[in-house]
C-alpha cells in the first residue's frame, strides 16, 4: 500500500487545481473501476423479474401491487397504479 | 410516450447503470437497490411525460438523484456514523485492486459533500459529460465542473497526500481495517 501511494506521488508539478496528472489519473481510474465493476454484474433477479411481468403484459407487477396495496396512503403507489392500467389497456 | 416493448428494453439495459450510480452514491447494495427498484417504479408510473428519442438514463438519473437525496436528508437525521457505514456495507471485492485500497477509496469518497460525489461520480465514474451531469443535478454546466475539481482535490488529500505522513491516524486506521479483513 505504501509502496503504491509512493509511486503516486511524483514530482510532477500540480495543476491549477493542485492535483498532479498521476493524482487525476489514479482517482478517475478508481472511480471507473468501482463503477465498471457493479456495471458487470448485470441485472440482479429481481429486476429482471420486475421487466418480464411488464413484458407478459396481462398481469403486470406494477398494477398488481399497487391495487394489492389499495389501502396504502403512500402517493407513488397510486401514482404508478394508473400508469399500470394505461399500460394495459393500451398496451401492445 | 406509452410503454412499448422497445422501451422495455432500454429500461432493462440501462438497470446496470442505474444500479452502478446508486451504489456508488449509497454506498450499500442493499440500500441501492431499493433506490433503483423505486427509480423504475416511479419511472414506470410517469412514462407517458418521457419524450421519446429523449434521454432515458439520464431521465431515470435524475429520478434515482432526487430519491436518494430526499431519502439521504431523512436519515442523515438518523444515522450519524455514515462514514464508517458507506465502507463497511460493501461487501463486494472489487477485481482491480487490493480490497484494502478499495475500501479506503469508499471512505474517502463518502466523506465527501454530497454535491460533490454526485458530480464526482456522474462525470469521473459514469462517464457522462459535464452537460448531461448538469441537466440530471439541475444546476449549471460551472457549478458541475468545479463541484468535481473540489471533489478531486479532497480525495487527493485523504488518500494521496495525507497518507504521506506514515504514522499519521490514516496508517493506525489502515491497520485496524487490514487486521479485520486480513
Amino acid at each position: 500500500m505504501n509502496d503504491l501511494k509512493s509511486k503516486i506521488i511524483t514530482r510532477t508539478p500540480p495543476r491549477k487545481n493542485g492535483l498532479t496528472p498521476e493524482v487525476q489519473a489514479r482517482i478517475g481510474h478508481q472511480l471507473r473501476n468501482m463503477y465498471e465493476d457493479i456495471v458487470r454484474q448485470g441485472v440482479p433477479e429481481r429486476f429482471a423479474e420486475l421487466i418480464r411481468k411488464l413484458d407478459s403484459g396481462a398481469d403486470s407487477s406494477a398494477a398488481a401491487s399497487a391495487e394489492d396495496d389499495d389501502h396504502d396512503d403512500d402517493h407513488d403507489l397510486e401514482k404508478h397504479r394508473n400508469a399500470g392500467t394505461r399500460q394495459n389497456t393500451g398496451g401492445d | 410516450m406509452p410503454l412499448t416493448s422497445q422501451l422495455r428494453q432500454e429500461l432493462f439495459a440501462t438497470i446496470p447503470r442505474l444500479r452502478a450510480f446508486a451504489i456508488s452514491l449509497s454506498g450499500s447494495t442493499d440500500r441501492a437497490d431499493d433506490l433503483v427498484q423505486e427509480t423504475l417504479l416511479r419511472g414506470l408510473a410517469n412514462i407517458e411525460s418521457f419524450e421519446p428519442g429523449s434521454n432515458l438514463q439520464g431521465w431515470l438519473f435524475a429520478i434515482l438523484r432526487n430519491l436518494f437525496r430526499s431519502d439521504y436528508r431523512k436519515r442523515r437525521r438518523e444515522v450519524r456514523d455514515s462514514e464508517g457505514c458507506h465502507a463497511r456495507n460493501l461487501k463486494m471485492l472489487p477485481s482491480q485492486s487490493t480490497h484494502l485500497e478499495f475500501l479506503e477509496f469508499r471512505a474517502a469518497l463518502a466523506k465527501l459533500p454530497e454535491d460533490q460525489r454526485e458530480a464526482l461520480i456522474l462525470v469521473g465514474a459514469s462517464g457522462l459529460s459535464y452537460e448531461d451531469a448538469a441537466a440530471i443535478c439541475g444546476c449549471a454546466v460551472g457549478t458541475i465542473k468545479s463541484r468535481v475539481n473540489r471533489a478531486r482535490s479532497k480525495l487527493a488529500g485523504m488518500l494521496y497526500i495525507e497518507s504521506l505522513d506514515d504514522f499519521g491516524p490514516d496508517q493506525t486506521l489502515r491497520a485496524a481495517i487490514g487486521s479485520s479483513t486480513a
